[in-house]
């Protein structure tokens, strides 16, 4: 990509920066239900409403639509894909046109065993560049879009890959954490979360090799805040596993400069019903690290969940799967094995 | 040893300390025009890049509308179907009484390098996307801006002067284009899934980088004339530094006989005698390169006001020192001094050690080399020919002339001994048998002289009857071309209806003058709309047309272009020509349009107006008595309240023209005068050596009885004479030359071609002025002749025999 590379950093930086970059005097305005900056602040206990809350929530900072797929060829090779749009305001009052303070970024990556394919695209609002509509639901940017949220298309096209991809969702939406109240941070920094974690895929990757015919499991997440994390919390390890059993584990390690890491997990039954368990249950311990763009990745995991009897081993599909967009980050497909089998997703930020 | 050959070999120019100057001022000289030219080039080359690059404009494919904008819809409309494409805005503002070009980008979708270099965007993107935004301008102009624009106005050093550099959503805002897009900047980065550009995008044209920015390609001929105009200074200059040396090398004969006896091996006298003449190469370049900095930057401002006027290019008014301009003017210095003394140095390097090591007025008057500088003015006449009947562009064009001039210099001294051996037989007494006869002896020695003497004057007469005819020509079409009274132009559209109503009250016609800029042909061109009126059925300057061609572009079924467009696309009353929107459209007539770099296209009014409802609607040409213009103009400002600037008379807007006229010639006038100074310069120097070396020959005529004043007149008459008869000679080829660059330069360069008229007042003039510099010139050698004491001429018998 010979995108303005420094402008894209800049541009991912404020998408991001409700994320990485937030102050810390945010949580003492929390109850009030907005910030001191004007963005609007989640609040515990409050509904999903579909279809409205599949679209954006433009009175707050930031929000993403985060699909990734684990994805099996014919010939038995695995496959992964991650389609993401993040949305961001940079000011709470919003202008027409190119005035607008809406911001978008997209992602898309494909990761072969032995390969991994990453592009990004950056639009503002106003124009129709990239947006997302609730009803009939559409997400976009450029040609990168995600028509359909029970089912329907999904497709991206870089200069070196492309997809085109249908999916189904087989089950519900599944709220995160408390009915969809996600707390970060000991401190209370939270945001709203679903999942549907049950999408059958299938369809085509163009690969450099040519056309490969994929199917498998996606999992989307639908995430928005204002301030998520603390000022010391440095990064994340997150996973979403499909596994065998029909069962679906989200879990998430957010390391702090200052605390232990916090961890946070929901079981999803099979029907969708959600468990979530409180901070320090689950346990995530890197096994096996791998050096990826001169930094120390870790590739494998060992996970446990007690109350479920989970011990599992996590490793990643292809250790390589390095995300180089303007803000890099590890993303790939990873395999499960132990207690439990299965595939799923891993991300990991903030190993500069 | 080294160091004793080369002191020896410096000696003489501690004893001659004229020639030593003669030869640095001449190699300076010839250095200097050269290089100042070469600086103008280069300074407005980096402003058109620096223009161009500040939007990208060199480096990426460009898709253009082929009229008018492109929508803002159609643009996402592509985006969303994979196309990666920026969008730029870009259009004229006037702040605080100056115009602007302003450059709206999208930075999320622009590739990285279009910004200018110091305009740091990502610092504070958020600064730059939201209200009230930001504005990048040149440093130098931060102040005068502030006031006048609402945004945050910053510093970015690699903007080219005039440009101002903001988001695109200030941009439409400020220029009034909102939901409209310039251009598209087509990335290099498409997904590999994308349809072809045809299908996705038919209605626009791309653009390759490698096409360059339009300024720089109408522009290039304007630079190849000035650089032609260099190169002729070079070659004068070079012609006194060929001289010089040769007559230092021929006065050290005796020298470099005794070098060699005494055993200085023949290579390390070679070797000194490069060595030296290095030395002085570089010492003269360096002189050179701060003249031609001096020159270039007392005429820079010119050049750019010419630039701005006729092209609409903006470059900066100040010079900047390049290092490969250094560079290039110090190895254009060393090598021309190469060329001027290989010809000395190869008859050192063949010189016997035993032949007597007499001066000989450097040069023979053989029969030889008159055959062999009558072959070469043959070959370069023939070169020159064939470029005429075969060449194409502006290079041959440029061949075609400068192998007629040199032809013509070589051919001076073959024809200049022919009239002076029909003289010598008119010769009725002895003395004047001698004066014949020692001319055509001497004239070896002065001929390269009355060459450089000749170029000068032939390209004084052939630019200056160029200029003059243009100007001629030019006023007369402005007659024509400017009929109406008083032009002008509604301050909205909206305001336009009512400006038009109040002047069809007051005036004997209100002419629209509606244009559109589009691309035809592949290049910006205009396309204007003309109302049936005998204003132009009248006065327009025709050049070639089909009959009842009004009646025919009044009924849509034909088109005016412009000269220029008819020349680069050859075409021709009765071709038809695509315009845009699918408009083919029979050519009907050609028209003059100077001073114009780009195609014009007339078309009836209500043809354009239907084909392009939104086209601007603000101008008009009012038809009145000349005496009742300040009466109308005083009506508009107080009864319609119209501002000034809004309204301009036909008689200003003349002297507007005529003023980017006068500008355009005025480096082309100032680079003439310095060319005719270096050849006055030439001849001063020849004939001051010439006189040195002559003593010899004159002292037997003395002693035979000729006074020492007799003496000095009759030289004074033999230099007189030789200028006389060269500028007589320089009369045709500078004839020539005016037909050539208005006949074959200018229609490659302009695309126009204009009409020859002849000015010999200007001839006499010039030829008057020269003869004056000769009689200088000749004024002191013969002075100093007149007052040699006849001891040294005595002495002569007793030195040289």
């Amino acid at each position: 990509m010979n995108v303005s590379a420094p402008i894209c950093r800049a541009a991912a930086a404020i998408l991001l920066s409700g994320v990485i970059a937030v102050g810390a005097h945010a949580q003492g305005f929390a109850g009030m239900g907005t910030s001191a900056d004007g963005f609007a602040l989640p609040r515990p206990g409050a509904e999903f409403a579909f279809p409205d809350d599949h679209g954006p929530h433009e009175a707050f900072r930031i929000e993403w639509w985060y699909l990734t797929a684990n994805l099996r060829a014919e010939d038995g090779t695995d496959y992964g894909l991650q389609w993401t749009l993040f949305r961001s305001a940079l000011s709470p009052e919003t202008g027409k046109g190119w005035d607008s303070n809406q911001f978008w970024m997209g992602h898309a990556a494909v990761t072969a065993p032995d390969a991994h394919y990453s592009a990004e695209r950056f639009a503002r609002g106003g124009i129709g560049q990239a947006g997302v509509r609730s009803d009939p639901f559409a997400a976009w940017i450029d040609d990168w879009q995600m028509t359909g949220i029970e089912a329907g298309r999904l497709t991206a096209a870089a200069a070196d890959f492309a997809y085109d991809m249908t999916i189904a969702a087989q089950g519900p939406f599944v709220p995160q954490g408390e009915s969809g109240y996600s707390v970060k941070s000991q401190a209370g920094q939270a945001s709203h979360y679903y999942s549907q974690p049950f999408y059958r895929i299938e369809g085509t990757l163009i690969l450099p090799g040519g056309p490969v015919k994929v199917a498998g499991h996606a999992w989307l997440d639908r995430e928005w805040s204002s301030q998520p994390l603390t000022e010391d919390q440095t990064g994340w390890d997150w996973v979403s596993l499909h596994l065998d059993t029909g069962e679906k584990l989200m879990g998430y390690r957010l390391r702090s400069a200052l605390d232990p890491a916090y961890t946070v997990a929901t079981w999803i039954d099979p029907d969708g019903t959600p468990t979530p368990y409180r901070a320090g249950v689950l346990t995530m311990t890197p096994t096996a690290i791998t050096e990826v763009r001169d930094r120390e990745i870790p590739t494998e995991w060992r996970l446990t969940l007690p109350g479920r009897g989970l011990d599992i081993s996590v490793a990643a599909l292809n250790p390589q799967a390095w995300m180089d967009t303007a803000i890099a980050y590890w993303e790939g497909p990873v395999r499960v094995t132990g207690s439990h089998d299965g595939v799923g997703y891993l991300e990991m930020t903030g190993y500069d | 040893m080294w160091i004793a050959g080369l002191s020896a070999l410096l000696s003489h120019w501690r004893r001659k300390p004229l020639q030593l100057a003669t030869l640095i001022l001449g190699l300076a000289l010839a250095t200097a025009l050269w290089s100042g030219v070469q600086a103008i080039n280069a300074e407005a080359r980096a402003s058109y890049e620096a223009a161009a690059s500040a939007v990208g404009e060199t480096r990426y494919a460009q898709l253009l509308p082929r009229e008018g904008a492109i929508a803002q819809a159609r643009y996402v409309e592509l985006r969303r179907r994979g196309l990666q494409v920026s969008p730029v805005v870009e259009g004229r503002i006037t702040v605080a009484g100056d115009s602007w070009r302003l450059i709206g980008i999208d930075p999320l979708t622009v590739p990285a390098d279009v910004a200018p270099s110091g305009a740091d965007i990502a610092g504070d993107l958020t600064g730059f996307l939201t209200a009230p935004g930001q504005i990048y301008a040149p440093p130098a102009a931060l102040d005068g801006l502030a006031e006048g624009l609402d945004q945050q106005i910053l510093p970015a050093e690699g903007l080219a002067p005039g440009v101002l550099f903001t988001d695109i959503g200030v941009a439409q805002r400020l220029l009034d284009l909102e939901g409209g897009i310039s251009r598209l900047i087509l990335r290099t980065d498409q997904p590999l899934t994308l349809p072809e550009l045809e299908t996705l995008a038919p209605e626009l044209d791309l653009r390759r980088p490698e096409a360059g920015s339009d300024v720089a390609r109408l522009t290039d001929s304007f630079h190849l004339n000035l650089t032609a105009f260099g190169l002729l200074s070079f070659a004068v200059g070079l012609f006194i530094v060929h001289g010089t040396i040769g007559l230092a090398f021929e006065q050290r004969r005796p020298m470099v006989r005794t070098l060699r006896a005494l055993g200085l091996p023949l290579t390390t006298l070679i070797t000194l005698l490069c060595l030296e003449l290095l030395i002085l190469a570089v010492i003269a370049g360096a002189l050179g390169m701060a003249l031609g900095y001096s020159i270039a930057a007392a005429l820079l401002p010119d050049v750019a006001a010419t630039l701005r006027g006729l092209y609409g290019a903006e470059i900066d008014g100040s010079l900047s020192l390049r290092p490969a301009w250094w560079l290039a003017g110090m190895a254009i210095a060393v090598s021309g001094t190469g060329l001027a003394a290989t010809g000395a140095v190869w008859r050192v390097a063949r010189l016997p050690i035993l032949v007597p090591a007499q001066p000989r007025a450097w040069a023979r008057a053989s029969e030889d080399r008159l055959v062999l500088l009558g072959g070469g003015a043959a070959a370069l006449a023939a070169t020159s020919l064939a470029a005429g009947l075969f060449g194409q562009g502006l290079i041959a064009g440029f061949v075609l002339l400068g192998a007629a001039l040199l032809s013509a210099a070589l051919a001076l001294p073959v024809l200049l001994h022919a009239i002076l051996g029909l003289a010598a037989r008119t010769a009725k007494s002895p003395v004047a048998e001698w004066f014949w006869a020692d001319t055509r002896q001497q004239l070896p020695g002065l001929s390269l002289a009355l060459m450089a003497l000749l170029l000068a004057l032939s390209a004084n007469i052939g630019v200056g009857t160029m200029v003059a005819s243009f100007r001629l020509t030019f006023t007369g079409w402005l007659d024509q071309r400017l009929a109406s009274e008083l032009y002008v132009t509604a301050r909205t559209q909206a305001e336009a209806p009512a400006l038009r109503a109040f002047l069809q009250e007051r005036a004997d016609a209100v002419l629209p003058i509606w244009n559109i800029d589009a691309r035809v042909a592949g290049l910006p061109a205009e396309i204007y709309g003309v109302a049936d009126h005998p204003t132009y059925r009248d006065n327009w300057p025709m050049l070639d047309a089909l009959p009842d061609v009004w009646d025919r572009v009044i009924a849509g079924e034909a088109i005016l272009i412009n000269e220029q467009l008819a020349r680069r696309e050859s075409l021709g009353p009765g071709d038809t020509l695509a315009l845009p929107g699918d408009w083919q459209s029979a050519i009907g007539g050609i028209y003059s349009d100077y001073g114009n770099p780009a195609g014009q296209v007339l078309v009836g009014l209500p043809h354009l107006v239907a084909r392009f409802p939104g086209i601007e609607k603000r101008r008009f040409g009012v038809r009145i008595a000349p005496e009742a213009v300040p009466a109308l103009a005083r009506d508009l400002r107080e009864g319609f309240g119209l501002p000034a600037q809004n309204m301009i008379d036909q008689a200003s807007l003349k002297a507007f023209s005529l003023q980017i006229f006068e500008r355009t010639f005025t480096v082309t006038a100032a680079l003439n005068v310095l060319t005719l100074s270096v050849a006055g310069f030439a001849i001063l120097t020849s004939l001051l050596t010439l006189a040195a070396v002559r003593q010899p020959q004159l002292a037997p005529v003395w002693a035979l009885g000729l006074t020492r004043r007799r003496l000095a007149a009759l030289e004074l008459a033999r230099a007189l004479l030789l200028a006389v008869l060269t500028i007589v000679a320089a009369i045709p080829v500078g004839l020539l030359l005016s037909w050539v660059l208005l006949a074959v330069i200018n229609v490659e360069a302009f695309g126009w071609r204009l009409p020859m008229f002849l000015f010999p007042r200007d001839w006499l003039l010039l030829g008057l002025l020269s003869l004056l510099a000769a009689a200088l010139a000749a004024l002191w050698p013969a002075r100093r002749l007149a007052r040699t004491p006849p001891a040294d001429l005595l002495k002569i018998f007793a030195n040289e025999r």
